[in-house]
């Protein structure tokens, strides 16, 4: 069981199975109760900051164009905490540390939360919730068509994110959850397209996404040529 | 212990005779012709603080100026850096004095001039503009100036003068991020010659009544408040009268995004964003965006310029 373990863990389900097997509860219990809560508090440093920009504490300001200074802020943070989610798989495999996977929900959470904040900075504080401005610049300024899409793609990932959700869809869970894949894509093409000329951040950015996903396609090319038997239809 | 020391006194700060020379005839013939104002009165500029005897204008809109804090804290200026809070930060790097600038081409009066000395015979006048950012936000500002048609009217362009090239200085030491090759430096813009002559045209040397800080373009920077600020290049060293339209950096840089004119107009948008509503600093946490106005409100002034131009091509 030990080897196959590496190339099957590919869901929550058969992780699961890895950590109980593996580590035993120890690795368990340190997970859920002290490792989780604190990633939860880190995750939550963005937005704390944020917020004290807004009331003007703690030495945090937003400068003369706040609304500006909110949506790149939420904006940067959203496609980070989305391309952490997806660098949770390939660490796992480079590393072995199975149990890590268990922090790739609350983070993909993480990216949709600071993507919504973005996306409502956008509409509130950008538009003043015009209507037709809105639907003007999604339709007809690809970088926002881009953003928005990712937005919708987030939105049906975050609503399908409950162990109910997944139970319940099945096969189409997974199919919703590739999503990840897209939305990443999606933020770094909206992050490319909207920056005036200076295009070194989105660059990093895109590396970065591109090595993610490099792994992932050279990891689906190598298990291919692996024989039939040993590689029973993984997602 | 061996450190290198740098010469003090730079090329570009030495007058050359023949400027000297010419500069003596300008000084010779303003006086005669009593466009010099009266011993005491003539426009001083100090390396910092109040500016003095400065003259307001008709020119100037009754709008509220944003503060001066919005003003100096809120800048595009990439050789500074290429955050909105860079050129604050790194101001101290640029030294705006002692100051020269050359002047060239299609012009009889040509040379390399000190800018103090330059000053002397003009009027400062307060202009408080409203100023649209080709990003789509605004502010309102209360630039000190000289009008630009005086200084152009001082070189006495020839009839092949068709437009005015203008340079910002180019110096790693005192614009560090010139060493990154985000636009082609030094950077450049350039006006016909109608423009630069138009009386709203100025070329600014404070702000609130102040000499002007180095974030904002010091020591003398372009003020064209019907087009957008990246056309009101900063830190000018160089002046060139040309029979040519002379390239200008973010034309060189995307020539399907940034036009030459680059006149406000609500109704031309930017290929990747609207430019129908601006966005006014300071306005309000919740204050809506508000309408662009077709050449920035200055179309009563300006339109008559570009009468026959399709402004749609000629963006």
């Amino acid at each position: 069981m030990a080897t196959p373990t590496r190339w099957r863990t590919c869901t929550a389900d058969s992780t699961y199975v890895a950590i109980s097997n593996g580590h035993g509860m120890n690795t368990i219990n340190r997970v859920r109760f002290i490792l989780k809560p604190a990633v939860f508090a880190i995750a939550l440093v963005p937005f704390a900051l944020a917020a004290a920009g807004i009331f003007g504490v703690a030495g945090q300001s937003l400068g003369a164009n706040p609304a500006e200074a909110l949506l790149e802020h939420f904006g940067i943070w959203g496609l980070r905490f989305l391309l952490l989610g997806l660098a949770v798989t390939p660490i796992r495999k480079l590393t072995g540390l199975v149990w890590i996977t268990r922090f790739r929900r609350m983070i993909g959470l993480f990216g949709a939360f600071y993507v919504a904040l973005h996306f409502s900075v956008y509409l509130v504080l950008d538009q003043g919730l015009a209507l037709a401005p809105i639907l003007e610049d999604i339709v007809k300024r690809p970088y926002i068509t881009v953003g928005f899409a990712a937005v919708l793609i987030l939105l049906a990932m975050t609503l399908t994110s409950t162990a109910r959700a997944r139970r319940r869809l099945g096969k189409r869970w997974q199919q919703i959850h590739y999503g990840a894949y897209a939305a990443g894509i999606l933020g770094v093409w909206h992050f490319w397209w909207q920056v005036k000329k200076d295009i070194t951040e989105p660059l990093a950015y895109a590396i970065i996404l591109a090595a993610l996903l490099g792994l992932r396609l050279a990891w689906r090319l190598k298990r291919r040529s692996v024989p039939p038997a040993r590689a029973p239809g993984v997602a | 212990m061996l450190i290198r020391r740098p010469t003090s006194i730079k090329p570009s700060e030495i007058t050359s005779e023949s400027a000297y020379l010419s500069r003596r005839e300008i000084v010779t013939a303003l006086a005669g012709a009593a466009l010099i104002p009266a011993a005491g009165r003539a426009a001083t500029l100090p390396r910092s603080g109040m500016l003095d005897d400065v003259q307001s204008s008709e020119l100037s809109t009754d709008e509220t100026p944003n503060t001066f804090e919005e003003v100096t804290s809120y800048n595009n200026f990439y050789e500074l850096g290429l955050g909105k809070s860079d050129p604050a930060k790194n101001a101290d790097q640029l030294k705006p004095r002692p100051w020269s600038f050359e002047v060239s081409g299609e012009a009889d009066i040509t040379g390399q001039f000190n800018l103090e000395d330059f000053v002397k015979p003009f009027t400062l006048e307060d202009r408080i503009y409203r100023f649209r950012c080709v990003e789509a936000w605004s502010m309102v500002i209360p630039w000190v100036g000289i009008p630009l048609a005086d200084i152009v009217k001082f070189f006495r362009p020839n009839s092949k003068a068709k437009y005015v090239a203008f340079e910002t200085i180019y110096d790693t030491d005192m614009l560090p991020a010139q060493r990154s090759r985000v636009l082609d430096w030094p950077y450049r813009e350039g006006l016909t010659i109608e423009e630069a002559t138009h009386p709203l045209t100025i070329m600014a040397v404070g702000v609130y009544g102040r000499v002007l800080p180095n974030q904002n373009g010091a020591p003398m920077r372009l003020i064209v408040p019907w087009k957008y600020g990246f056309k009101s290049i900063k830190s000018i060293v160089g002046i060139r009268f040309t029979e040519q339209q002379p390239a200008t950096s973010w034309n060189l840089a995307n020539a399907r995004e940034y036009g030459f004119y680059a006149n406000v107009n609500p109704e031309v948008d930017h290929p990747r964003w609207s430019q129908a509503r601006e966005r006014r600093i300071g306005a309000g946490f919740f204050a809506p965006k508000q309408e662009t106005l077709m050449f920035n409100g200055y179309a009563d002034q300006v339109a008559d310029l570009y009468s026959g131009l399709d402004l749609r091509r000629n963006f």
